[in-house]
């Protein structure tokens, strides 16, 4: 028996091709749905196979990658798509946003401010921003293209009316460049105003609904929201447990069966290099591990 | 003419001049030409099939023409070609300077956005970026249009068809329209339901002085609404006047057959 062959990163040279030039596209555009030709990859949808795609188009022989999931470097989705580009590609690894020069990442951005010659990969389940109340492609393409965003606009009235804030509290819709309306995929609203005028480039993939989107380094990007209720970001009120930041976007963890709990980092990288330099919070020690790798 | 004194001589609102529609070689309308005043409300009745809905869906820029133009008067005085202009001035205009009111309000609704964003959705159309403000404004034509204020939050799903019906027209007026367009606006409701919302319709069209281009082939929806009338058969204007004069006094004999009621509708 012999192991199979994997071109570098897996992907063909001419998938590569494909996949860059809607990359390009994507960043002269910024903040545009750039069709592509999906492919499959060995893995499940609900894996980031957009992401992956983008990533397997940009990697490198030099590059270091870093995956997150939530902002952890060790859940099963994490460790499996970094295995996959250490075996595929054979490129180093690490847990250090600081260190990487290509992210992948579901849900967050790192807490540490990215750099030029960074690029953060973003996986993206549904691209389409006005999808919740026009389900009609043919359409919502139309609105994009005569820049027709009144209806993002009736989502947040809704929130409003029911809720009486802006509840959106995921994949909060923000406008690049002033021109397009983008879905910054479901990451936590507290992270939007981190891709205003990134010094990194940024670029979503969308697997399943084949879409590439970017936001060039240096680049506006603006929180929709009412001028009698502006855009607000959200953490929960306390210091992280393990490292003291009152800064950072906090997981509330369950410590025990009698309703205790703690908040902690949701970014390990930034909680863990916090504790190394002597921060510390209120609890010793609790590791960050959320979900075991398998095998 | 009558036209010019009501008129004062100022230029029509909008000008169908020789319209036709052919699908294959089927005639759905055929060389049909008027003039549409400010504040004049036209009714297009006849039989079904006659081409009434075809003619609107020209008139509303929503159906290329097989023959002819029509030209609107913009805000800005100027009276353009409907076939002269972008897809997106045509729609800015389908949104801010027209109203379009759908037989079936889950055509012109968003069934399961509240009421209040219904109404909304036009003015954060145009760049209103005040929720209440919004909100203000809403609340204001849902009263004028005679909906339960408290009902404001509520999807018109969980309406009646007569509060759907209404929830449409304060969602087309809400940035004051001079122009609004109905298929059949009053078509498929009770008939003690019909008559509140034809009684709301008449009142809101003379405070705010709209003109109308009302399709029905009911001529008492006709007759209470419209100072105009055009009788449609076969896709072809065969009759057209002031409406108490042709309803009243009918030349053509399918007319005097439509007024007795024998054709049905
Ligand atoms: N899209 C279409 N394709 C083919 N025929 C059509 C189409 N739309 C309407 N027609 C035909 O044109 C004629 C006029 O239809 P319509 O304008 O809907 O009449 P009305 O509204 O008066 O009932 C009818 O014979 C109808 O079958
Ligand atoms: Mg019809």
């Amino acid at each position: 028996m012999t192991a199979p062959v994997y071109n570098f990163a897996y992907l063909d040279e001419q998938t590569k091709r494909m996949i860059r030039r809607a990359i390009l596209k994507a960043i002269a555009i910024p903040g545009y749905q750039v069709p592509f030709a999906s492919r499959e990859m060995p893995m499940p949808y609900g894996w980031g196979t957009g992401g992956v795609q983008v990533t397997a188009a940009i990697l490198g022989p030099t590059d270091t990658l870093k995956v997150i999931d939530q902002g952890s470097d060790d859940t099963t989705n994490a460790i499996s798509i970094r295995k996959f580009f250490a075996k595929t590609a054979g490129v180093s690894t690490t847990t250090s946003t600081a260190d990487a020069t290509v992210i992948q990442t579901r849900h967050r951005i790192p807490e540490a401010a990215l750099s030029e010659g960074q690029v953060l990969v973003y996986q993206v389940p549904i691209p389409e921003p006005l999808r919740f109340l026009e389900p009609r492609e043919t359409e919502t393409r139309r609105m994009h293209a005569l820049s027709e965003y009144g209806l993002m606009h009736v989502k947040l009235y809704e929130d409003i009316a029911r809720f009486g804030h802006i509840a959106t509290s995921y994949a909060y819709p923000v406008k690049v460049n002033g021109r397009y309306v983008m879905d910054p995929s479901p990451t936590p609203k507290f992270d939007n105003p981190k891709m205003d005028n990134c010094a990194a480039l940024q670029l979503f993939g969308a697997g399943r609904e084949k879409r590439i989107y970017a936001i060039p380094p240096y680049t506006t990007v603006v929180s929709l929201d009412f001028e009698d209720h502006p855009f607000a970001r959200y953490r929960h009120e306390a210091p992280c447990a393990l490292c003291g930041a009152d800064d950072s976007y906090l997981d509330e963890i369950v410590t025990d069966d009698r309703g205790g709990r703690m908040f902690v980092c949701s970014d390990t990288d930034y909680c863990e290099t916090r504790q190394a330099s002597g921060h510390r919070g209120s609890e010793r020690a609790a590791p960050h591990k959320k979900d075991h790798a398998h095998g | 003419m009558a036209e010019q004194m009501m008129h004062d001589g100022a230029a029509p609102l909008m000008i169908a001049e020789g319209l036709g529609k052919t699908y294959g070689r089927l005639v759905a309308c055929r060389d049909i030409s008027f003039n549409l005043y400010s504040g004049e409300v036209l009714a297009i009745v006849g039989e079904s099939g006659s081409g009434k809905s075809t003619l609107l869906q020209m008139l509303s820029a929503q159906l290329t023409p097989s023959a002819g133009r029509v030209s609107y008067r913009m805000r800005d005085g100027v009276t353009r070609d409907l076939a002269s202009l972008g897809e997106a001035e045509r729609r800015f205009l389908f949104r801010t300077d027209w109203g379009y009111v759908h037989q079936d309000p889950a055509m012109g609704l968003r069934m399961a956005v509240s009421a209040g964003a219904n109404v909304g959705e036009r003015l954060m159309a145009v760049g209103w970026n005040h929720y209440g403000r919004i909100r203000d404004t809403a609340t204001s034509w849902l009263e004028r249009v005679e909906i339960d204020t408290s009902r404001i939050d509520d999807a018109p799903r969980t309406y009646s068809g007569g509060m759907r019906q209404r929830l449409q027209i304060a969602r087309n007026l809400v940035t004051e329209p001079r122009l609004v367009f109905m298929d059949e606006p009053t078509g498929g409701l009770d008939v003690s339901v019909q008559a509140r919302l034809l009684d709301l319709m008449r009142s809101l069209v003379s405070e705010l002085g709209l003109a109308a281009i009302v399709v029905t082939h009911d001529l008492a929806v006709a007759r209470l609404l419209s100072h105009r009338i055009m009788v449609m058969k076969g896709g072809q204007v065969i009759e057209a006047g002031l409406t108490d004069q042709v309803l009243d006094d009918p030349h053509e004999g399918y007319t005097q057959l439509l007024v007795s009621s024998v054709l049905p509708g």
